[in-house]
């Protein structure tokens, strides 16, 4: 009790996965854009670090010094007839929302959840459920100042340090602090989204869905029941929506729910392949027509996860791995079958998993992960070398196939497959701020 | 509603000016950095605040406190809420050494708050109607070692503002005493946070709904109220043997 009163418990910086536990030598806040700390004056590498929402090292800097950017939450700008909005990097996008969605703006592009960071956003070249028409955030920002070591403050644009540009979106906060951002925003007439949900037995009927659904809707994504194997393997849930546009549904308030919190991490064995298999099981049943239509408020269809916040905790203090990948289009429907048949095989339970298309919008970013192709993500209770070996195994399917696995999600990728993958890193590396560095930069780039 | 913040730059307090923004109130902010407090302003425009005005100003220059207040009147025509938040921690091992320091400390984080209080309650007197509220802190409840300075200024503030409150009373103008615990602000920058630690942001909140429904003294978190009731009943013979 007097140890509390005293305030000496350490400050902890995890990101999502709570895999791997590295420790930063210092954490260094950042207030104010007029009062910045002289980065060169730090002896260690640094790395901005804003609310952890990256599964594995990309946002850790081992014994380095981590800039805690989350205060830096302030709009700067929003011109209401462009939808321009200018603001500081550490602003969430569940406060952007709050702001701009009852004056009939949304976001060009949302993560599955809101409490991610603008510079996070920009430093991933995150993706959403619409990135078969809008590509990735990056395509969406105008410009931003970045704040380099060497104590230069560089606009950046289309137009004004180009390659700065370019490297920075999805630089993974290698090319220096990102300040503030300026982007797009898109016009709503209310919160509310027209969904469809359409069950699906098979890969091939998922691919299916998909070219018939991404000219007409916006929004798709789907969950895959990754446990089942022989004839069931490939089933799913297709969800696919669209913004409302009635007048009607203008003037109805959003329900308030209050989220429901998971206050410290559950004892490992809760999620069992048993449990997992049950919650599948009734997810996959849970509908029992074969297309369901709704209309639902936006948070519930963009952030079903946000409802249980700090849900990361029921895989218990081991933590877990989360594997994303994205394979071509050319022969992706084998080579995704061929990775769901390894997982089902591996009964390594997964409890979310999900699987989208990607479309052809060209990313802005040097290095970002989105191509075209299919994508598929899910989660791996860390169980230590038998995680750690599957996932090895998937990546060798992934190498073959062209594809790519996103660094936002990784905590084990191989040098060789990070640079199988991403064949530009050479490049990419002219743009990295001599004091900038991270674990994982350091785990998949030699240094020399 | 007109609404004046004294201290605008402080995290906590920009925190409760948002939820005024968010009402479309008419804002008058002081702060003595020219550069923040125009970002504060800026910020609180996007979130929908009806019109935001600036006023800088070192809150220790005494002197010119009724400029300042005329300056408000003369922007705002009148003042419905009026919030100071302004405070310095300070280094409390080093008022230990120099007495200059500790009256520096003193003037900023009390005299100030008492010059400011002295003018503001004559004329919310007048008015009739209004709240002024303060943040003082729970470190006004208790002298202990590790930070009795401040503290001290705290006490103070807090015993001026139940005189000032019992004055106000009849005219029906509301004096709240915000008391917080251990709050992630620019202030507590240097102390490793604990699970005692608040956000800026639901303490600016707290501080928000006590001025809108006019309440005498908070604790905000809550669970300070019997923190400090525990602490506060423990005899000074036992008292001054711990280490706090
Ligand atoms: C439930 C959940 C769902 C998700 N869904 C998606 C999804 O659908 N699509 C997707 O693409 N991603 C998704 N993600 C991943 C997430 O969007 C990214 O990891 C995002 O970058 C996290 O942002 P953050 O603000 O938490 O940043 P952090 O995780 O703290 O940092 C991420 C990276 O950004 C850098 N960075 C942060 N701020 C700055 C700055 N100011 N300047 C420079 N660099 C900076 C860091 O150095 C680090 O490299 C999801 C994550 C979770 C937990
Ligand atoms: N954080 C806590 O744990 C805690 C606990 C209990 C009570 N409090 C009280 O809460 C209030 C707000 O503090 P905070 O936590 O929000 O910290 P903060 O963000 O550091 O705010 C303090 C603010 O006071 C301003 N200030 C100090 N002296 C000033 C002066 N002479 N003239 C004008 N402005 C002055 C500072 O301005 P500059 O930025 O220009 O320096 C700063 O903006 C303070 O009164 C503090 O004592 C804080």
């Amino acid at each position: 009790m007097l140890s509390l009163f005293n305030a000496k418990t350490t400050t902890r910086l995890q990101s999502w996965g709570h895999y791997p536990q590295l420790e930063p030598m210092a954490v260094v806040p950042v207030f104010w854009l007029s009062d910045l700390p002289d980065l060169a004056a730090f002896e260690q590498p640094v790395l901005p670090f804003a609310y952890g929402r990256s599964y594995g090292d990309s946002c850790l800097n081992e014994g380095g010094v981590s800039l805690n950017v989350s205060y830096l939450k302030r709009f700067i700008s929003f011109d209401p007839k462009e939808g321009l909005l200018r603001c500081e990097a550490g602003m969430s996008l569940a406060d952007i929302l709050q702001v701009v969605v009852p004056r009939g703006w949304f976001l060009p592009v949302s993560p599955g959840t809101k409490f991610v960071s603008v510079g996070g956003a920009i430093a991933n070249d995150i993706h959403g459920k619409n990135h078969h028409k809008a590509g990735t955030f990056g395509c969406h920002v105008t410009r931003f100042e970045v704040l380099r070591s060497n104590g230069e403050r560089l606009l950046c644009s289309p137009y004004e340090n180009r390659e700065l540009f370019c490297a920075t979106i999805g630089g993974l906060g290698l090319t220096g602090l990102i300040l503030w951002a300026e982007f797009r925003l898109k016009p709503i007439v209310n919160s509310f989204i027209d969904i469809e949900s359409i069950r699906f037995s098979s890969l091939d009927e998922f691919l299916q869905l998909s070219a018939d659904s991404d000219l007409d809707f916006e929004y798709t994504v789907s969950w895959v029941d990754c446990l089942c194997g022989g004839s069931k393997l490939g089933r799913g849930l297709f969800m696919r929506g669209n913004h409302n546009r009635s007048q009607e549904y203008s003037a109805r308030r959003m329900p308030a729910k209050l989220p429901l919190v998971i206050p410290f991490d559950l004892p490992s064995f809760t999620l069992n392949t048993l449990t997992v298999k049950a919650f599948n099981e009734v997810y996959y049943h849970k509908q029992l027509s074969k297309v369901v239509r709704r209309v639902l408020s936006y948070e519930p269809f963009f952030y079903p996860l946000d409802a249980i916040e700090q849900w990361n905790r029921i895989y218990g203090k081991r933590g877990f791995l989360q594997y994303q990948c994205v394979v071509p289009f050319d022969n992706g429907g084998e080579v995704m079958k061929e990775l769901l048949r390894r997982i089902s095989r591996s009964g390594e339970g997964s409890f979310l998993a999900v699987l989208k298309t990607f479309g052809d919008v060209p990313s802005t970013g040097m290095l970002s992960f989105p191509q075209p192709g299919i994508t598929l993500a899910l989660d791996f209770s860390y169980r230590g070398k038998k995680t750690l070996q599957l996932c090895e195994e998937l990546d060798g399917i992934v190498r073959q196939s062209r594809g790519r696995v996103y660094p936002a999600k990784d905590a084990r990728m191989s040098r060789e497959s990070f640079q199988t993958y991403f064949p530009q890193w050479h490049e990419f590396e002219r743009s990295i701020d001599p004091k900038f560095s991270s674990s994982f930069w350091r785990r998949v780039v030699p240094t020399v | 509603m007109k609404v004046m913040i004294l201290g605008a730059t402080s995290a906590i307090a920009h925190e409760t000016t948002k939820c005024f923004a968010r009402d479309s109130a008419e804002l008058f902010l002081v702060a003595r950095d020219e550069a923040k407090v125009t970002a504060v302003a800026n910020d609180l425009k996007v979130r929908g605040a009806k019109r935001v005005a600036t006023f800088v100003l070192d809150l220790s220059e005494l002197e010119r406190h009724q400029e300042m207040f005329d300056s408000a009147l003369t922007t705002l025509e009148s003042i419905d809420m009026l919030l100071i938040a302004h405070g310095t921690l300070g280094d409390q091992r080093l008022c230990e050494q120099s007495v200059a320091e500790t009256v520096q400390q003193f003037n900023n984080n009390c005299t100030s708050v008492i010059s400011l209080l002295t003018i503001s309650a004559n004329y919310f007197e007048q008015q009739r109607h209004g709240c002024i509220a303060v943040i003082s802190s729970v470190a006004g409840d208790r002298g202990r070692q590790s930070n009795y300075v401040y503290g001290t200024s705290k006490a103070a503030v807090s015993s001026f503002l139940q005189g000032v409150r019992n004055r106000l009373y009849k005219a029906g103008v509301c004096v709240v005493t915000i008391k917080p615990g251990f709050v992630d602000t620019p202030m507590t920058a240097h102390l490793k946070k604990g699970p005692l630690f608040a956000s800026a942001h639901s303490v600016g909140e707290g501080v928000y709904r006590a001025m809108k429904q006019g309440s005498d003294i908070v604790y905000l978190p809550w669970f300070w109220r019997p923190i400090m009731l525990l602490i506060r009943s423990l005899p000074e013979s036992v008292f001054k043997r711990l280490s706090l």
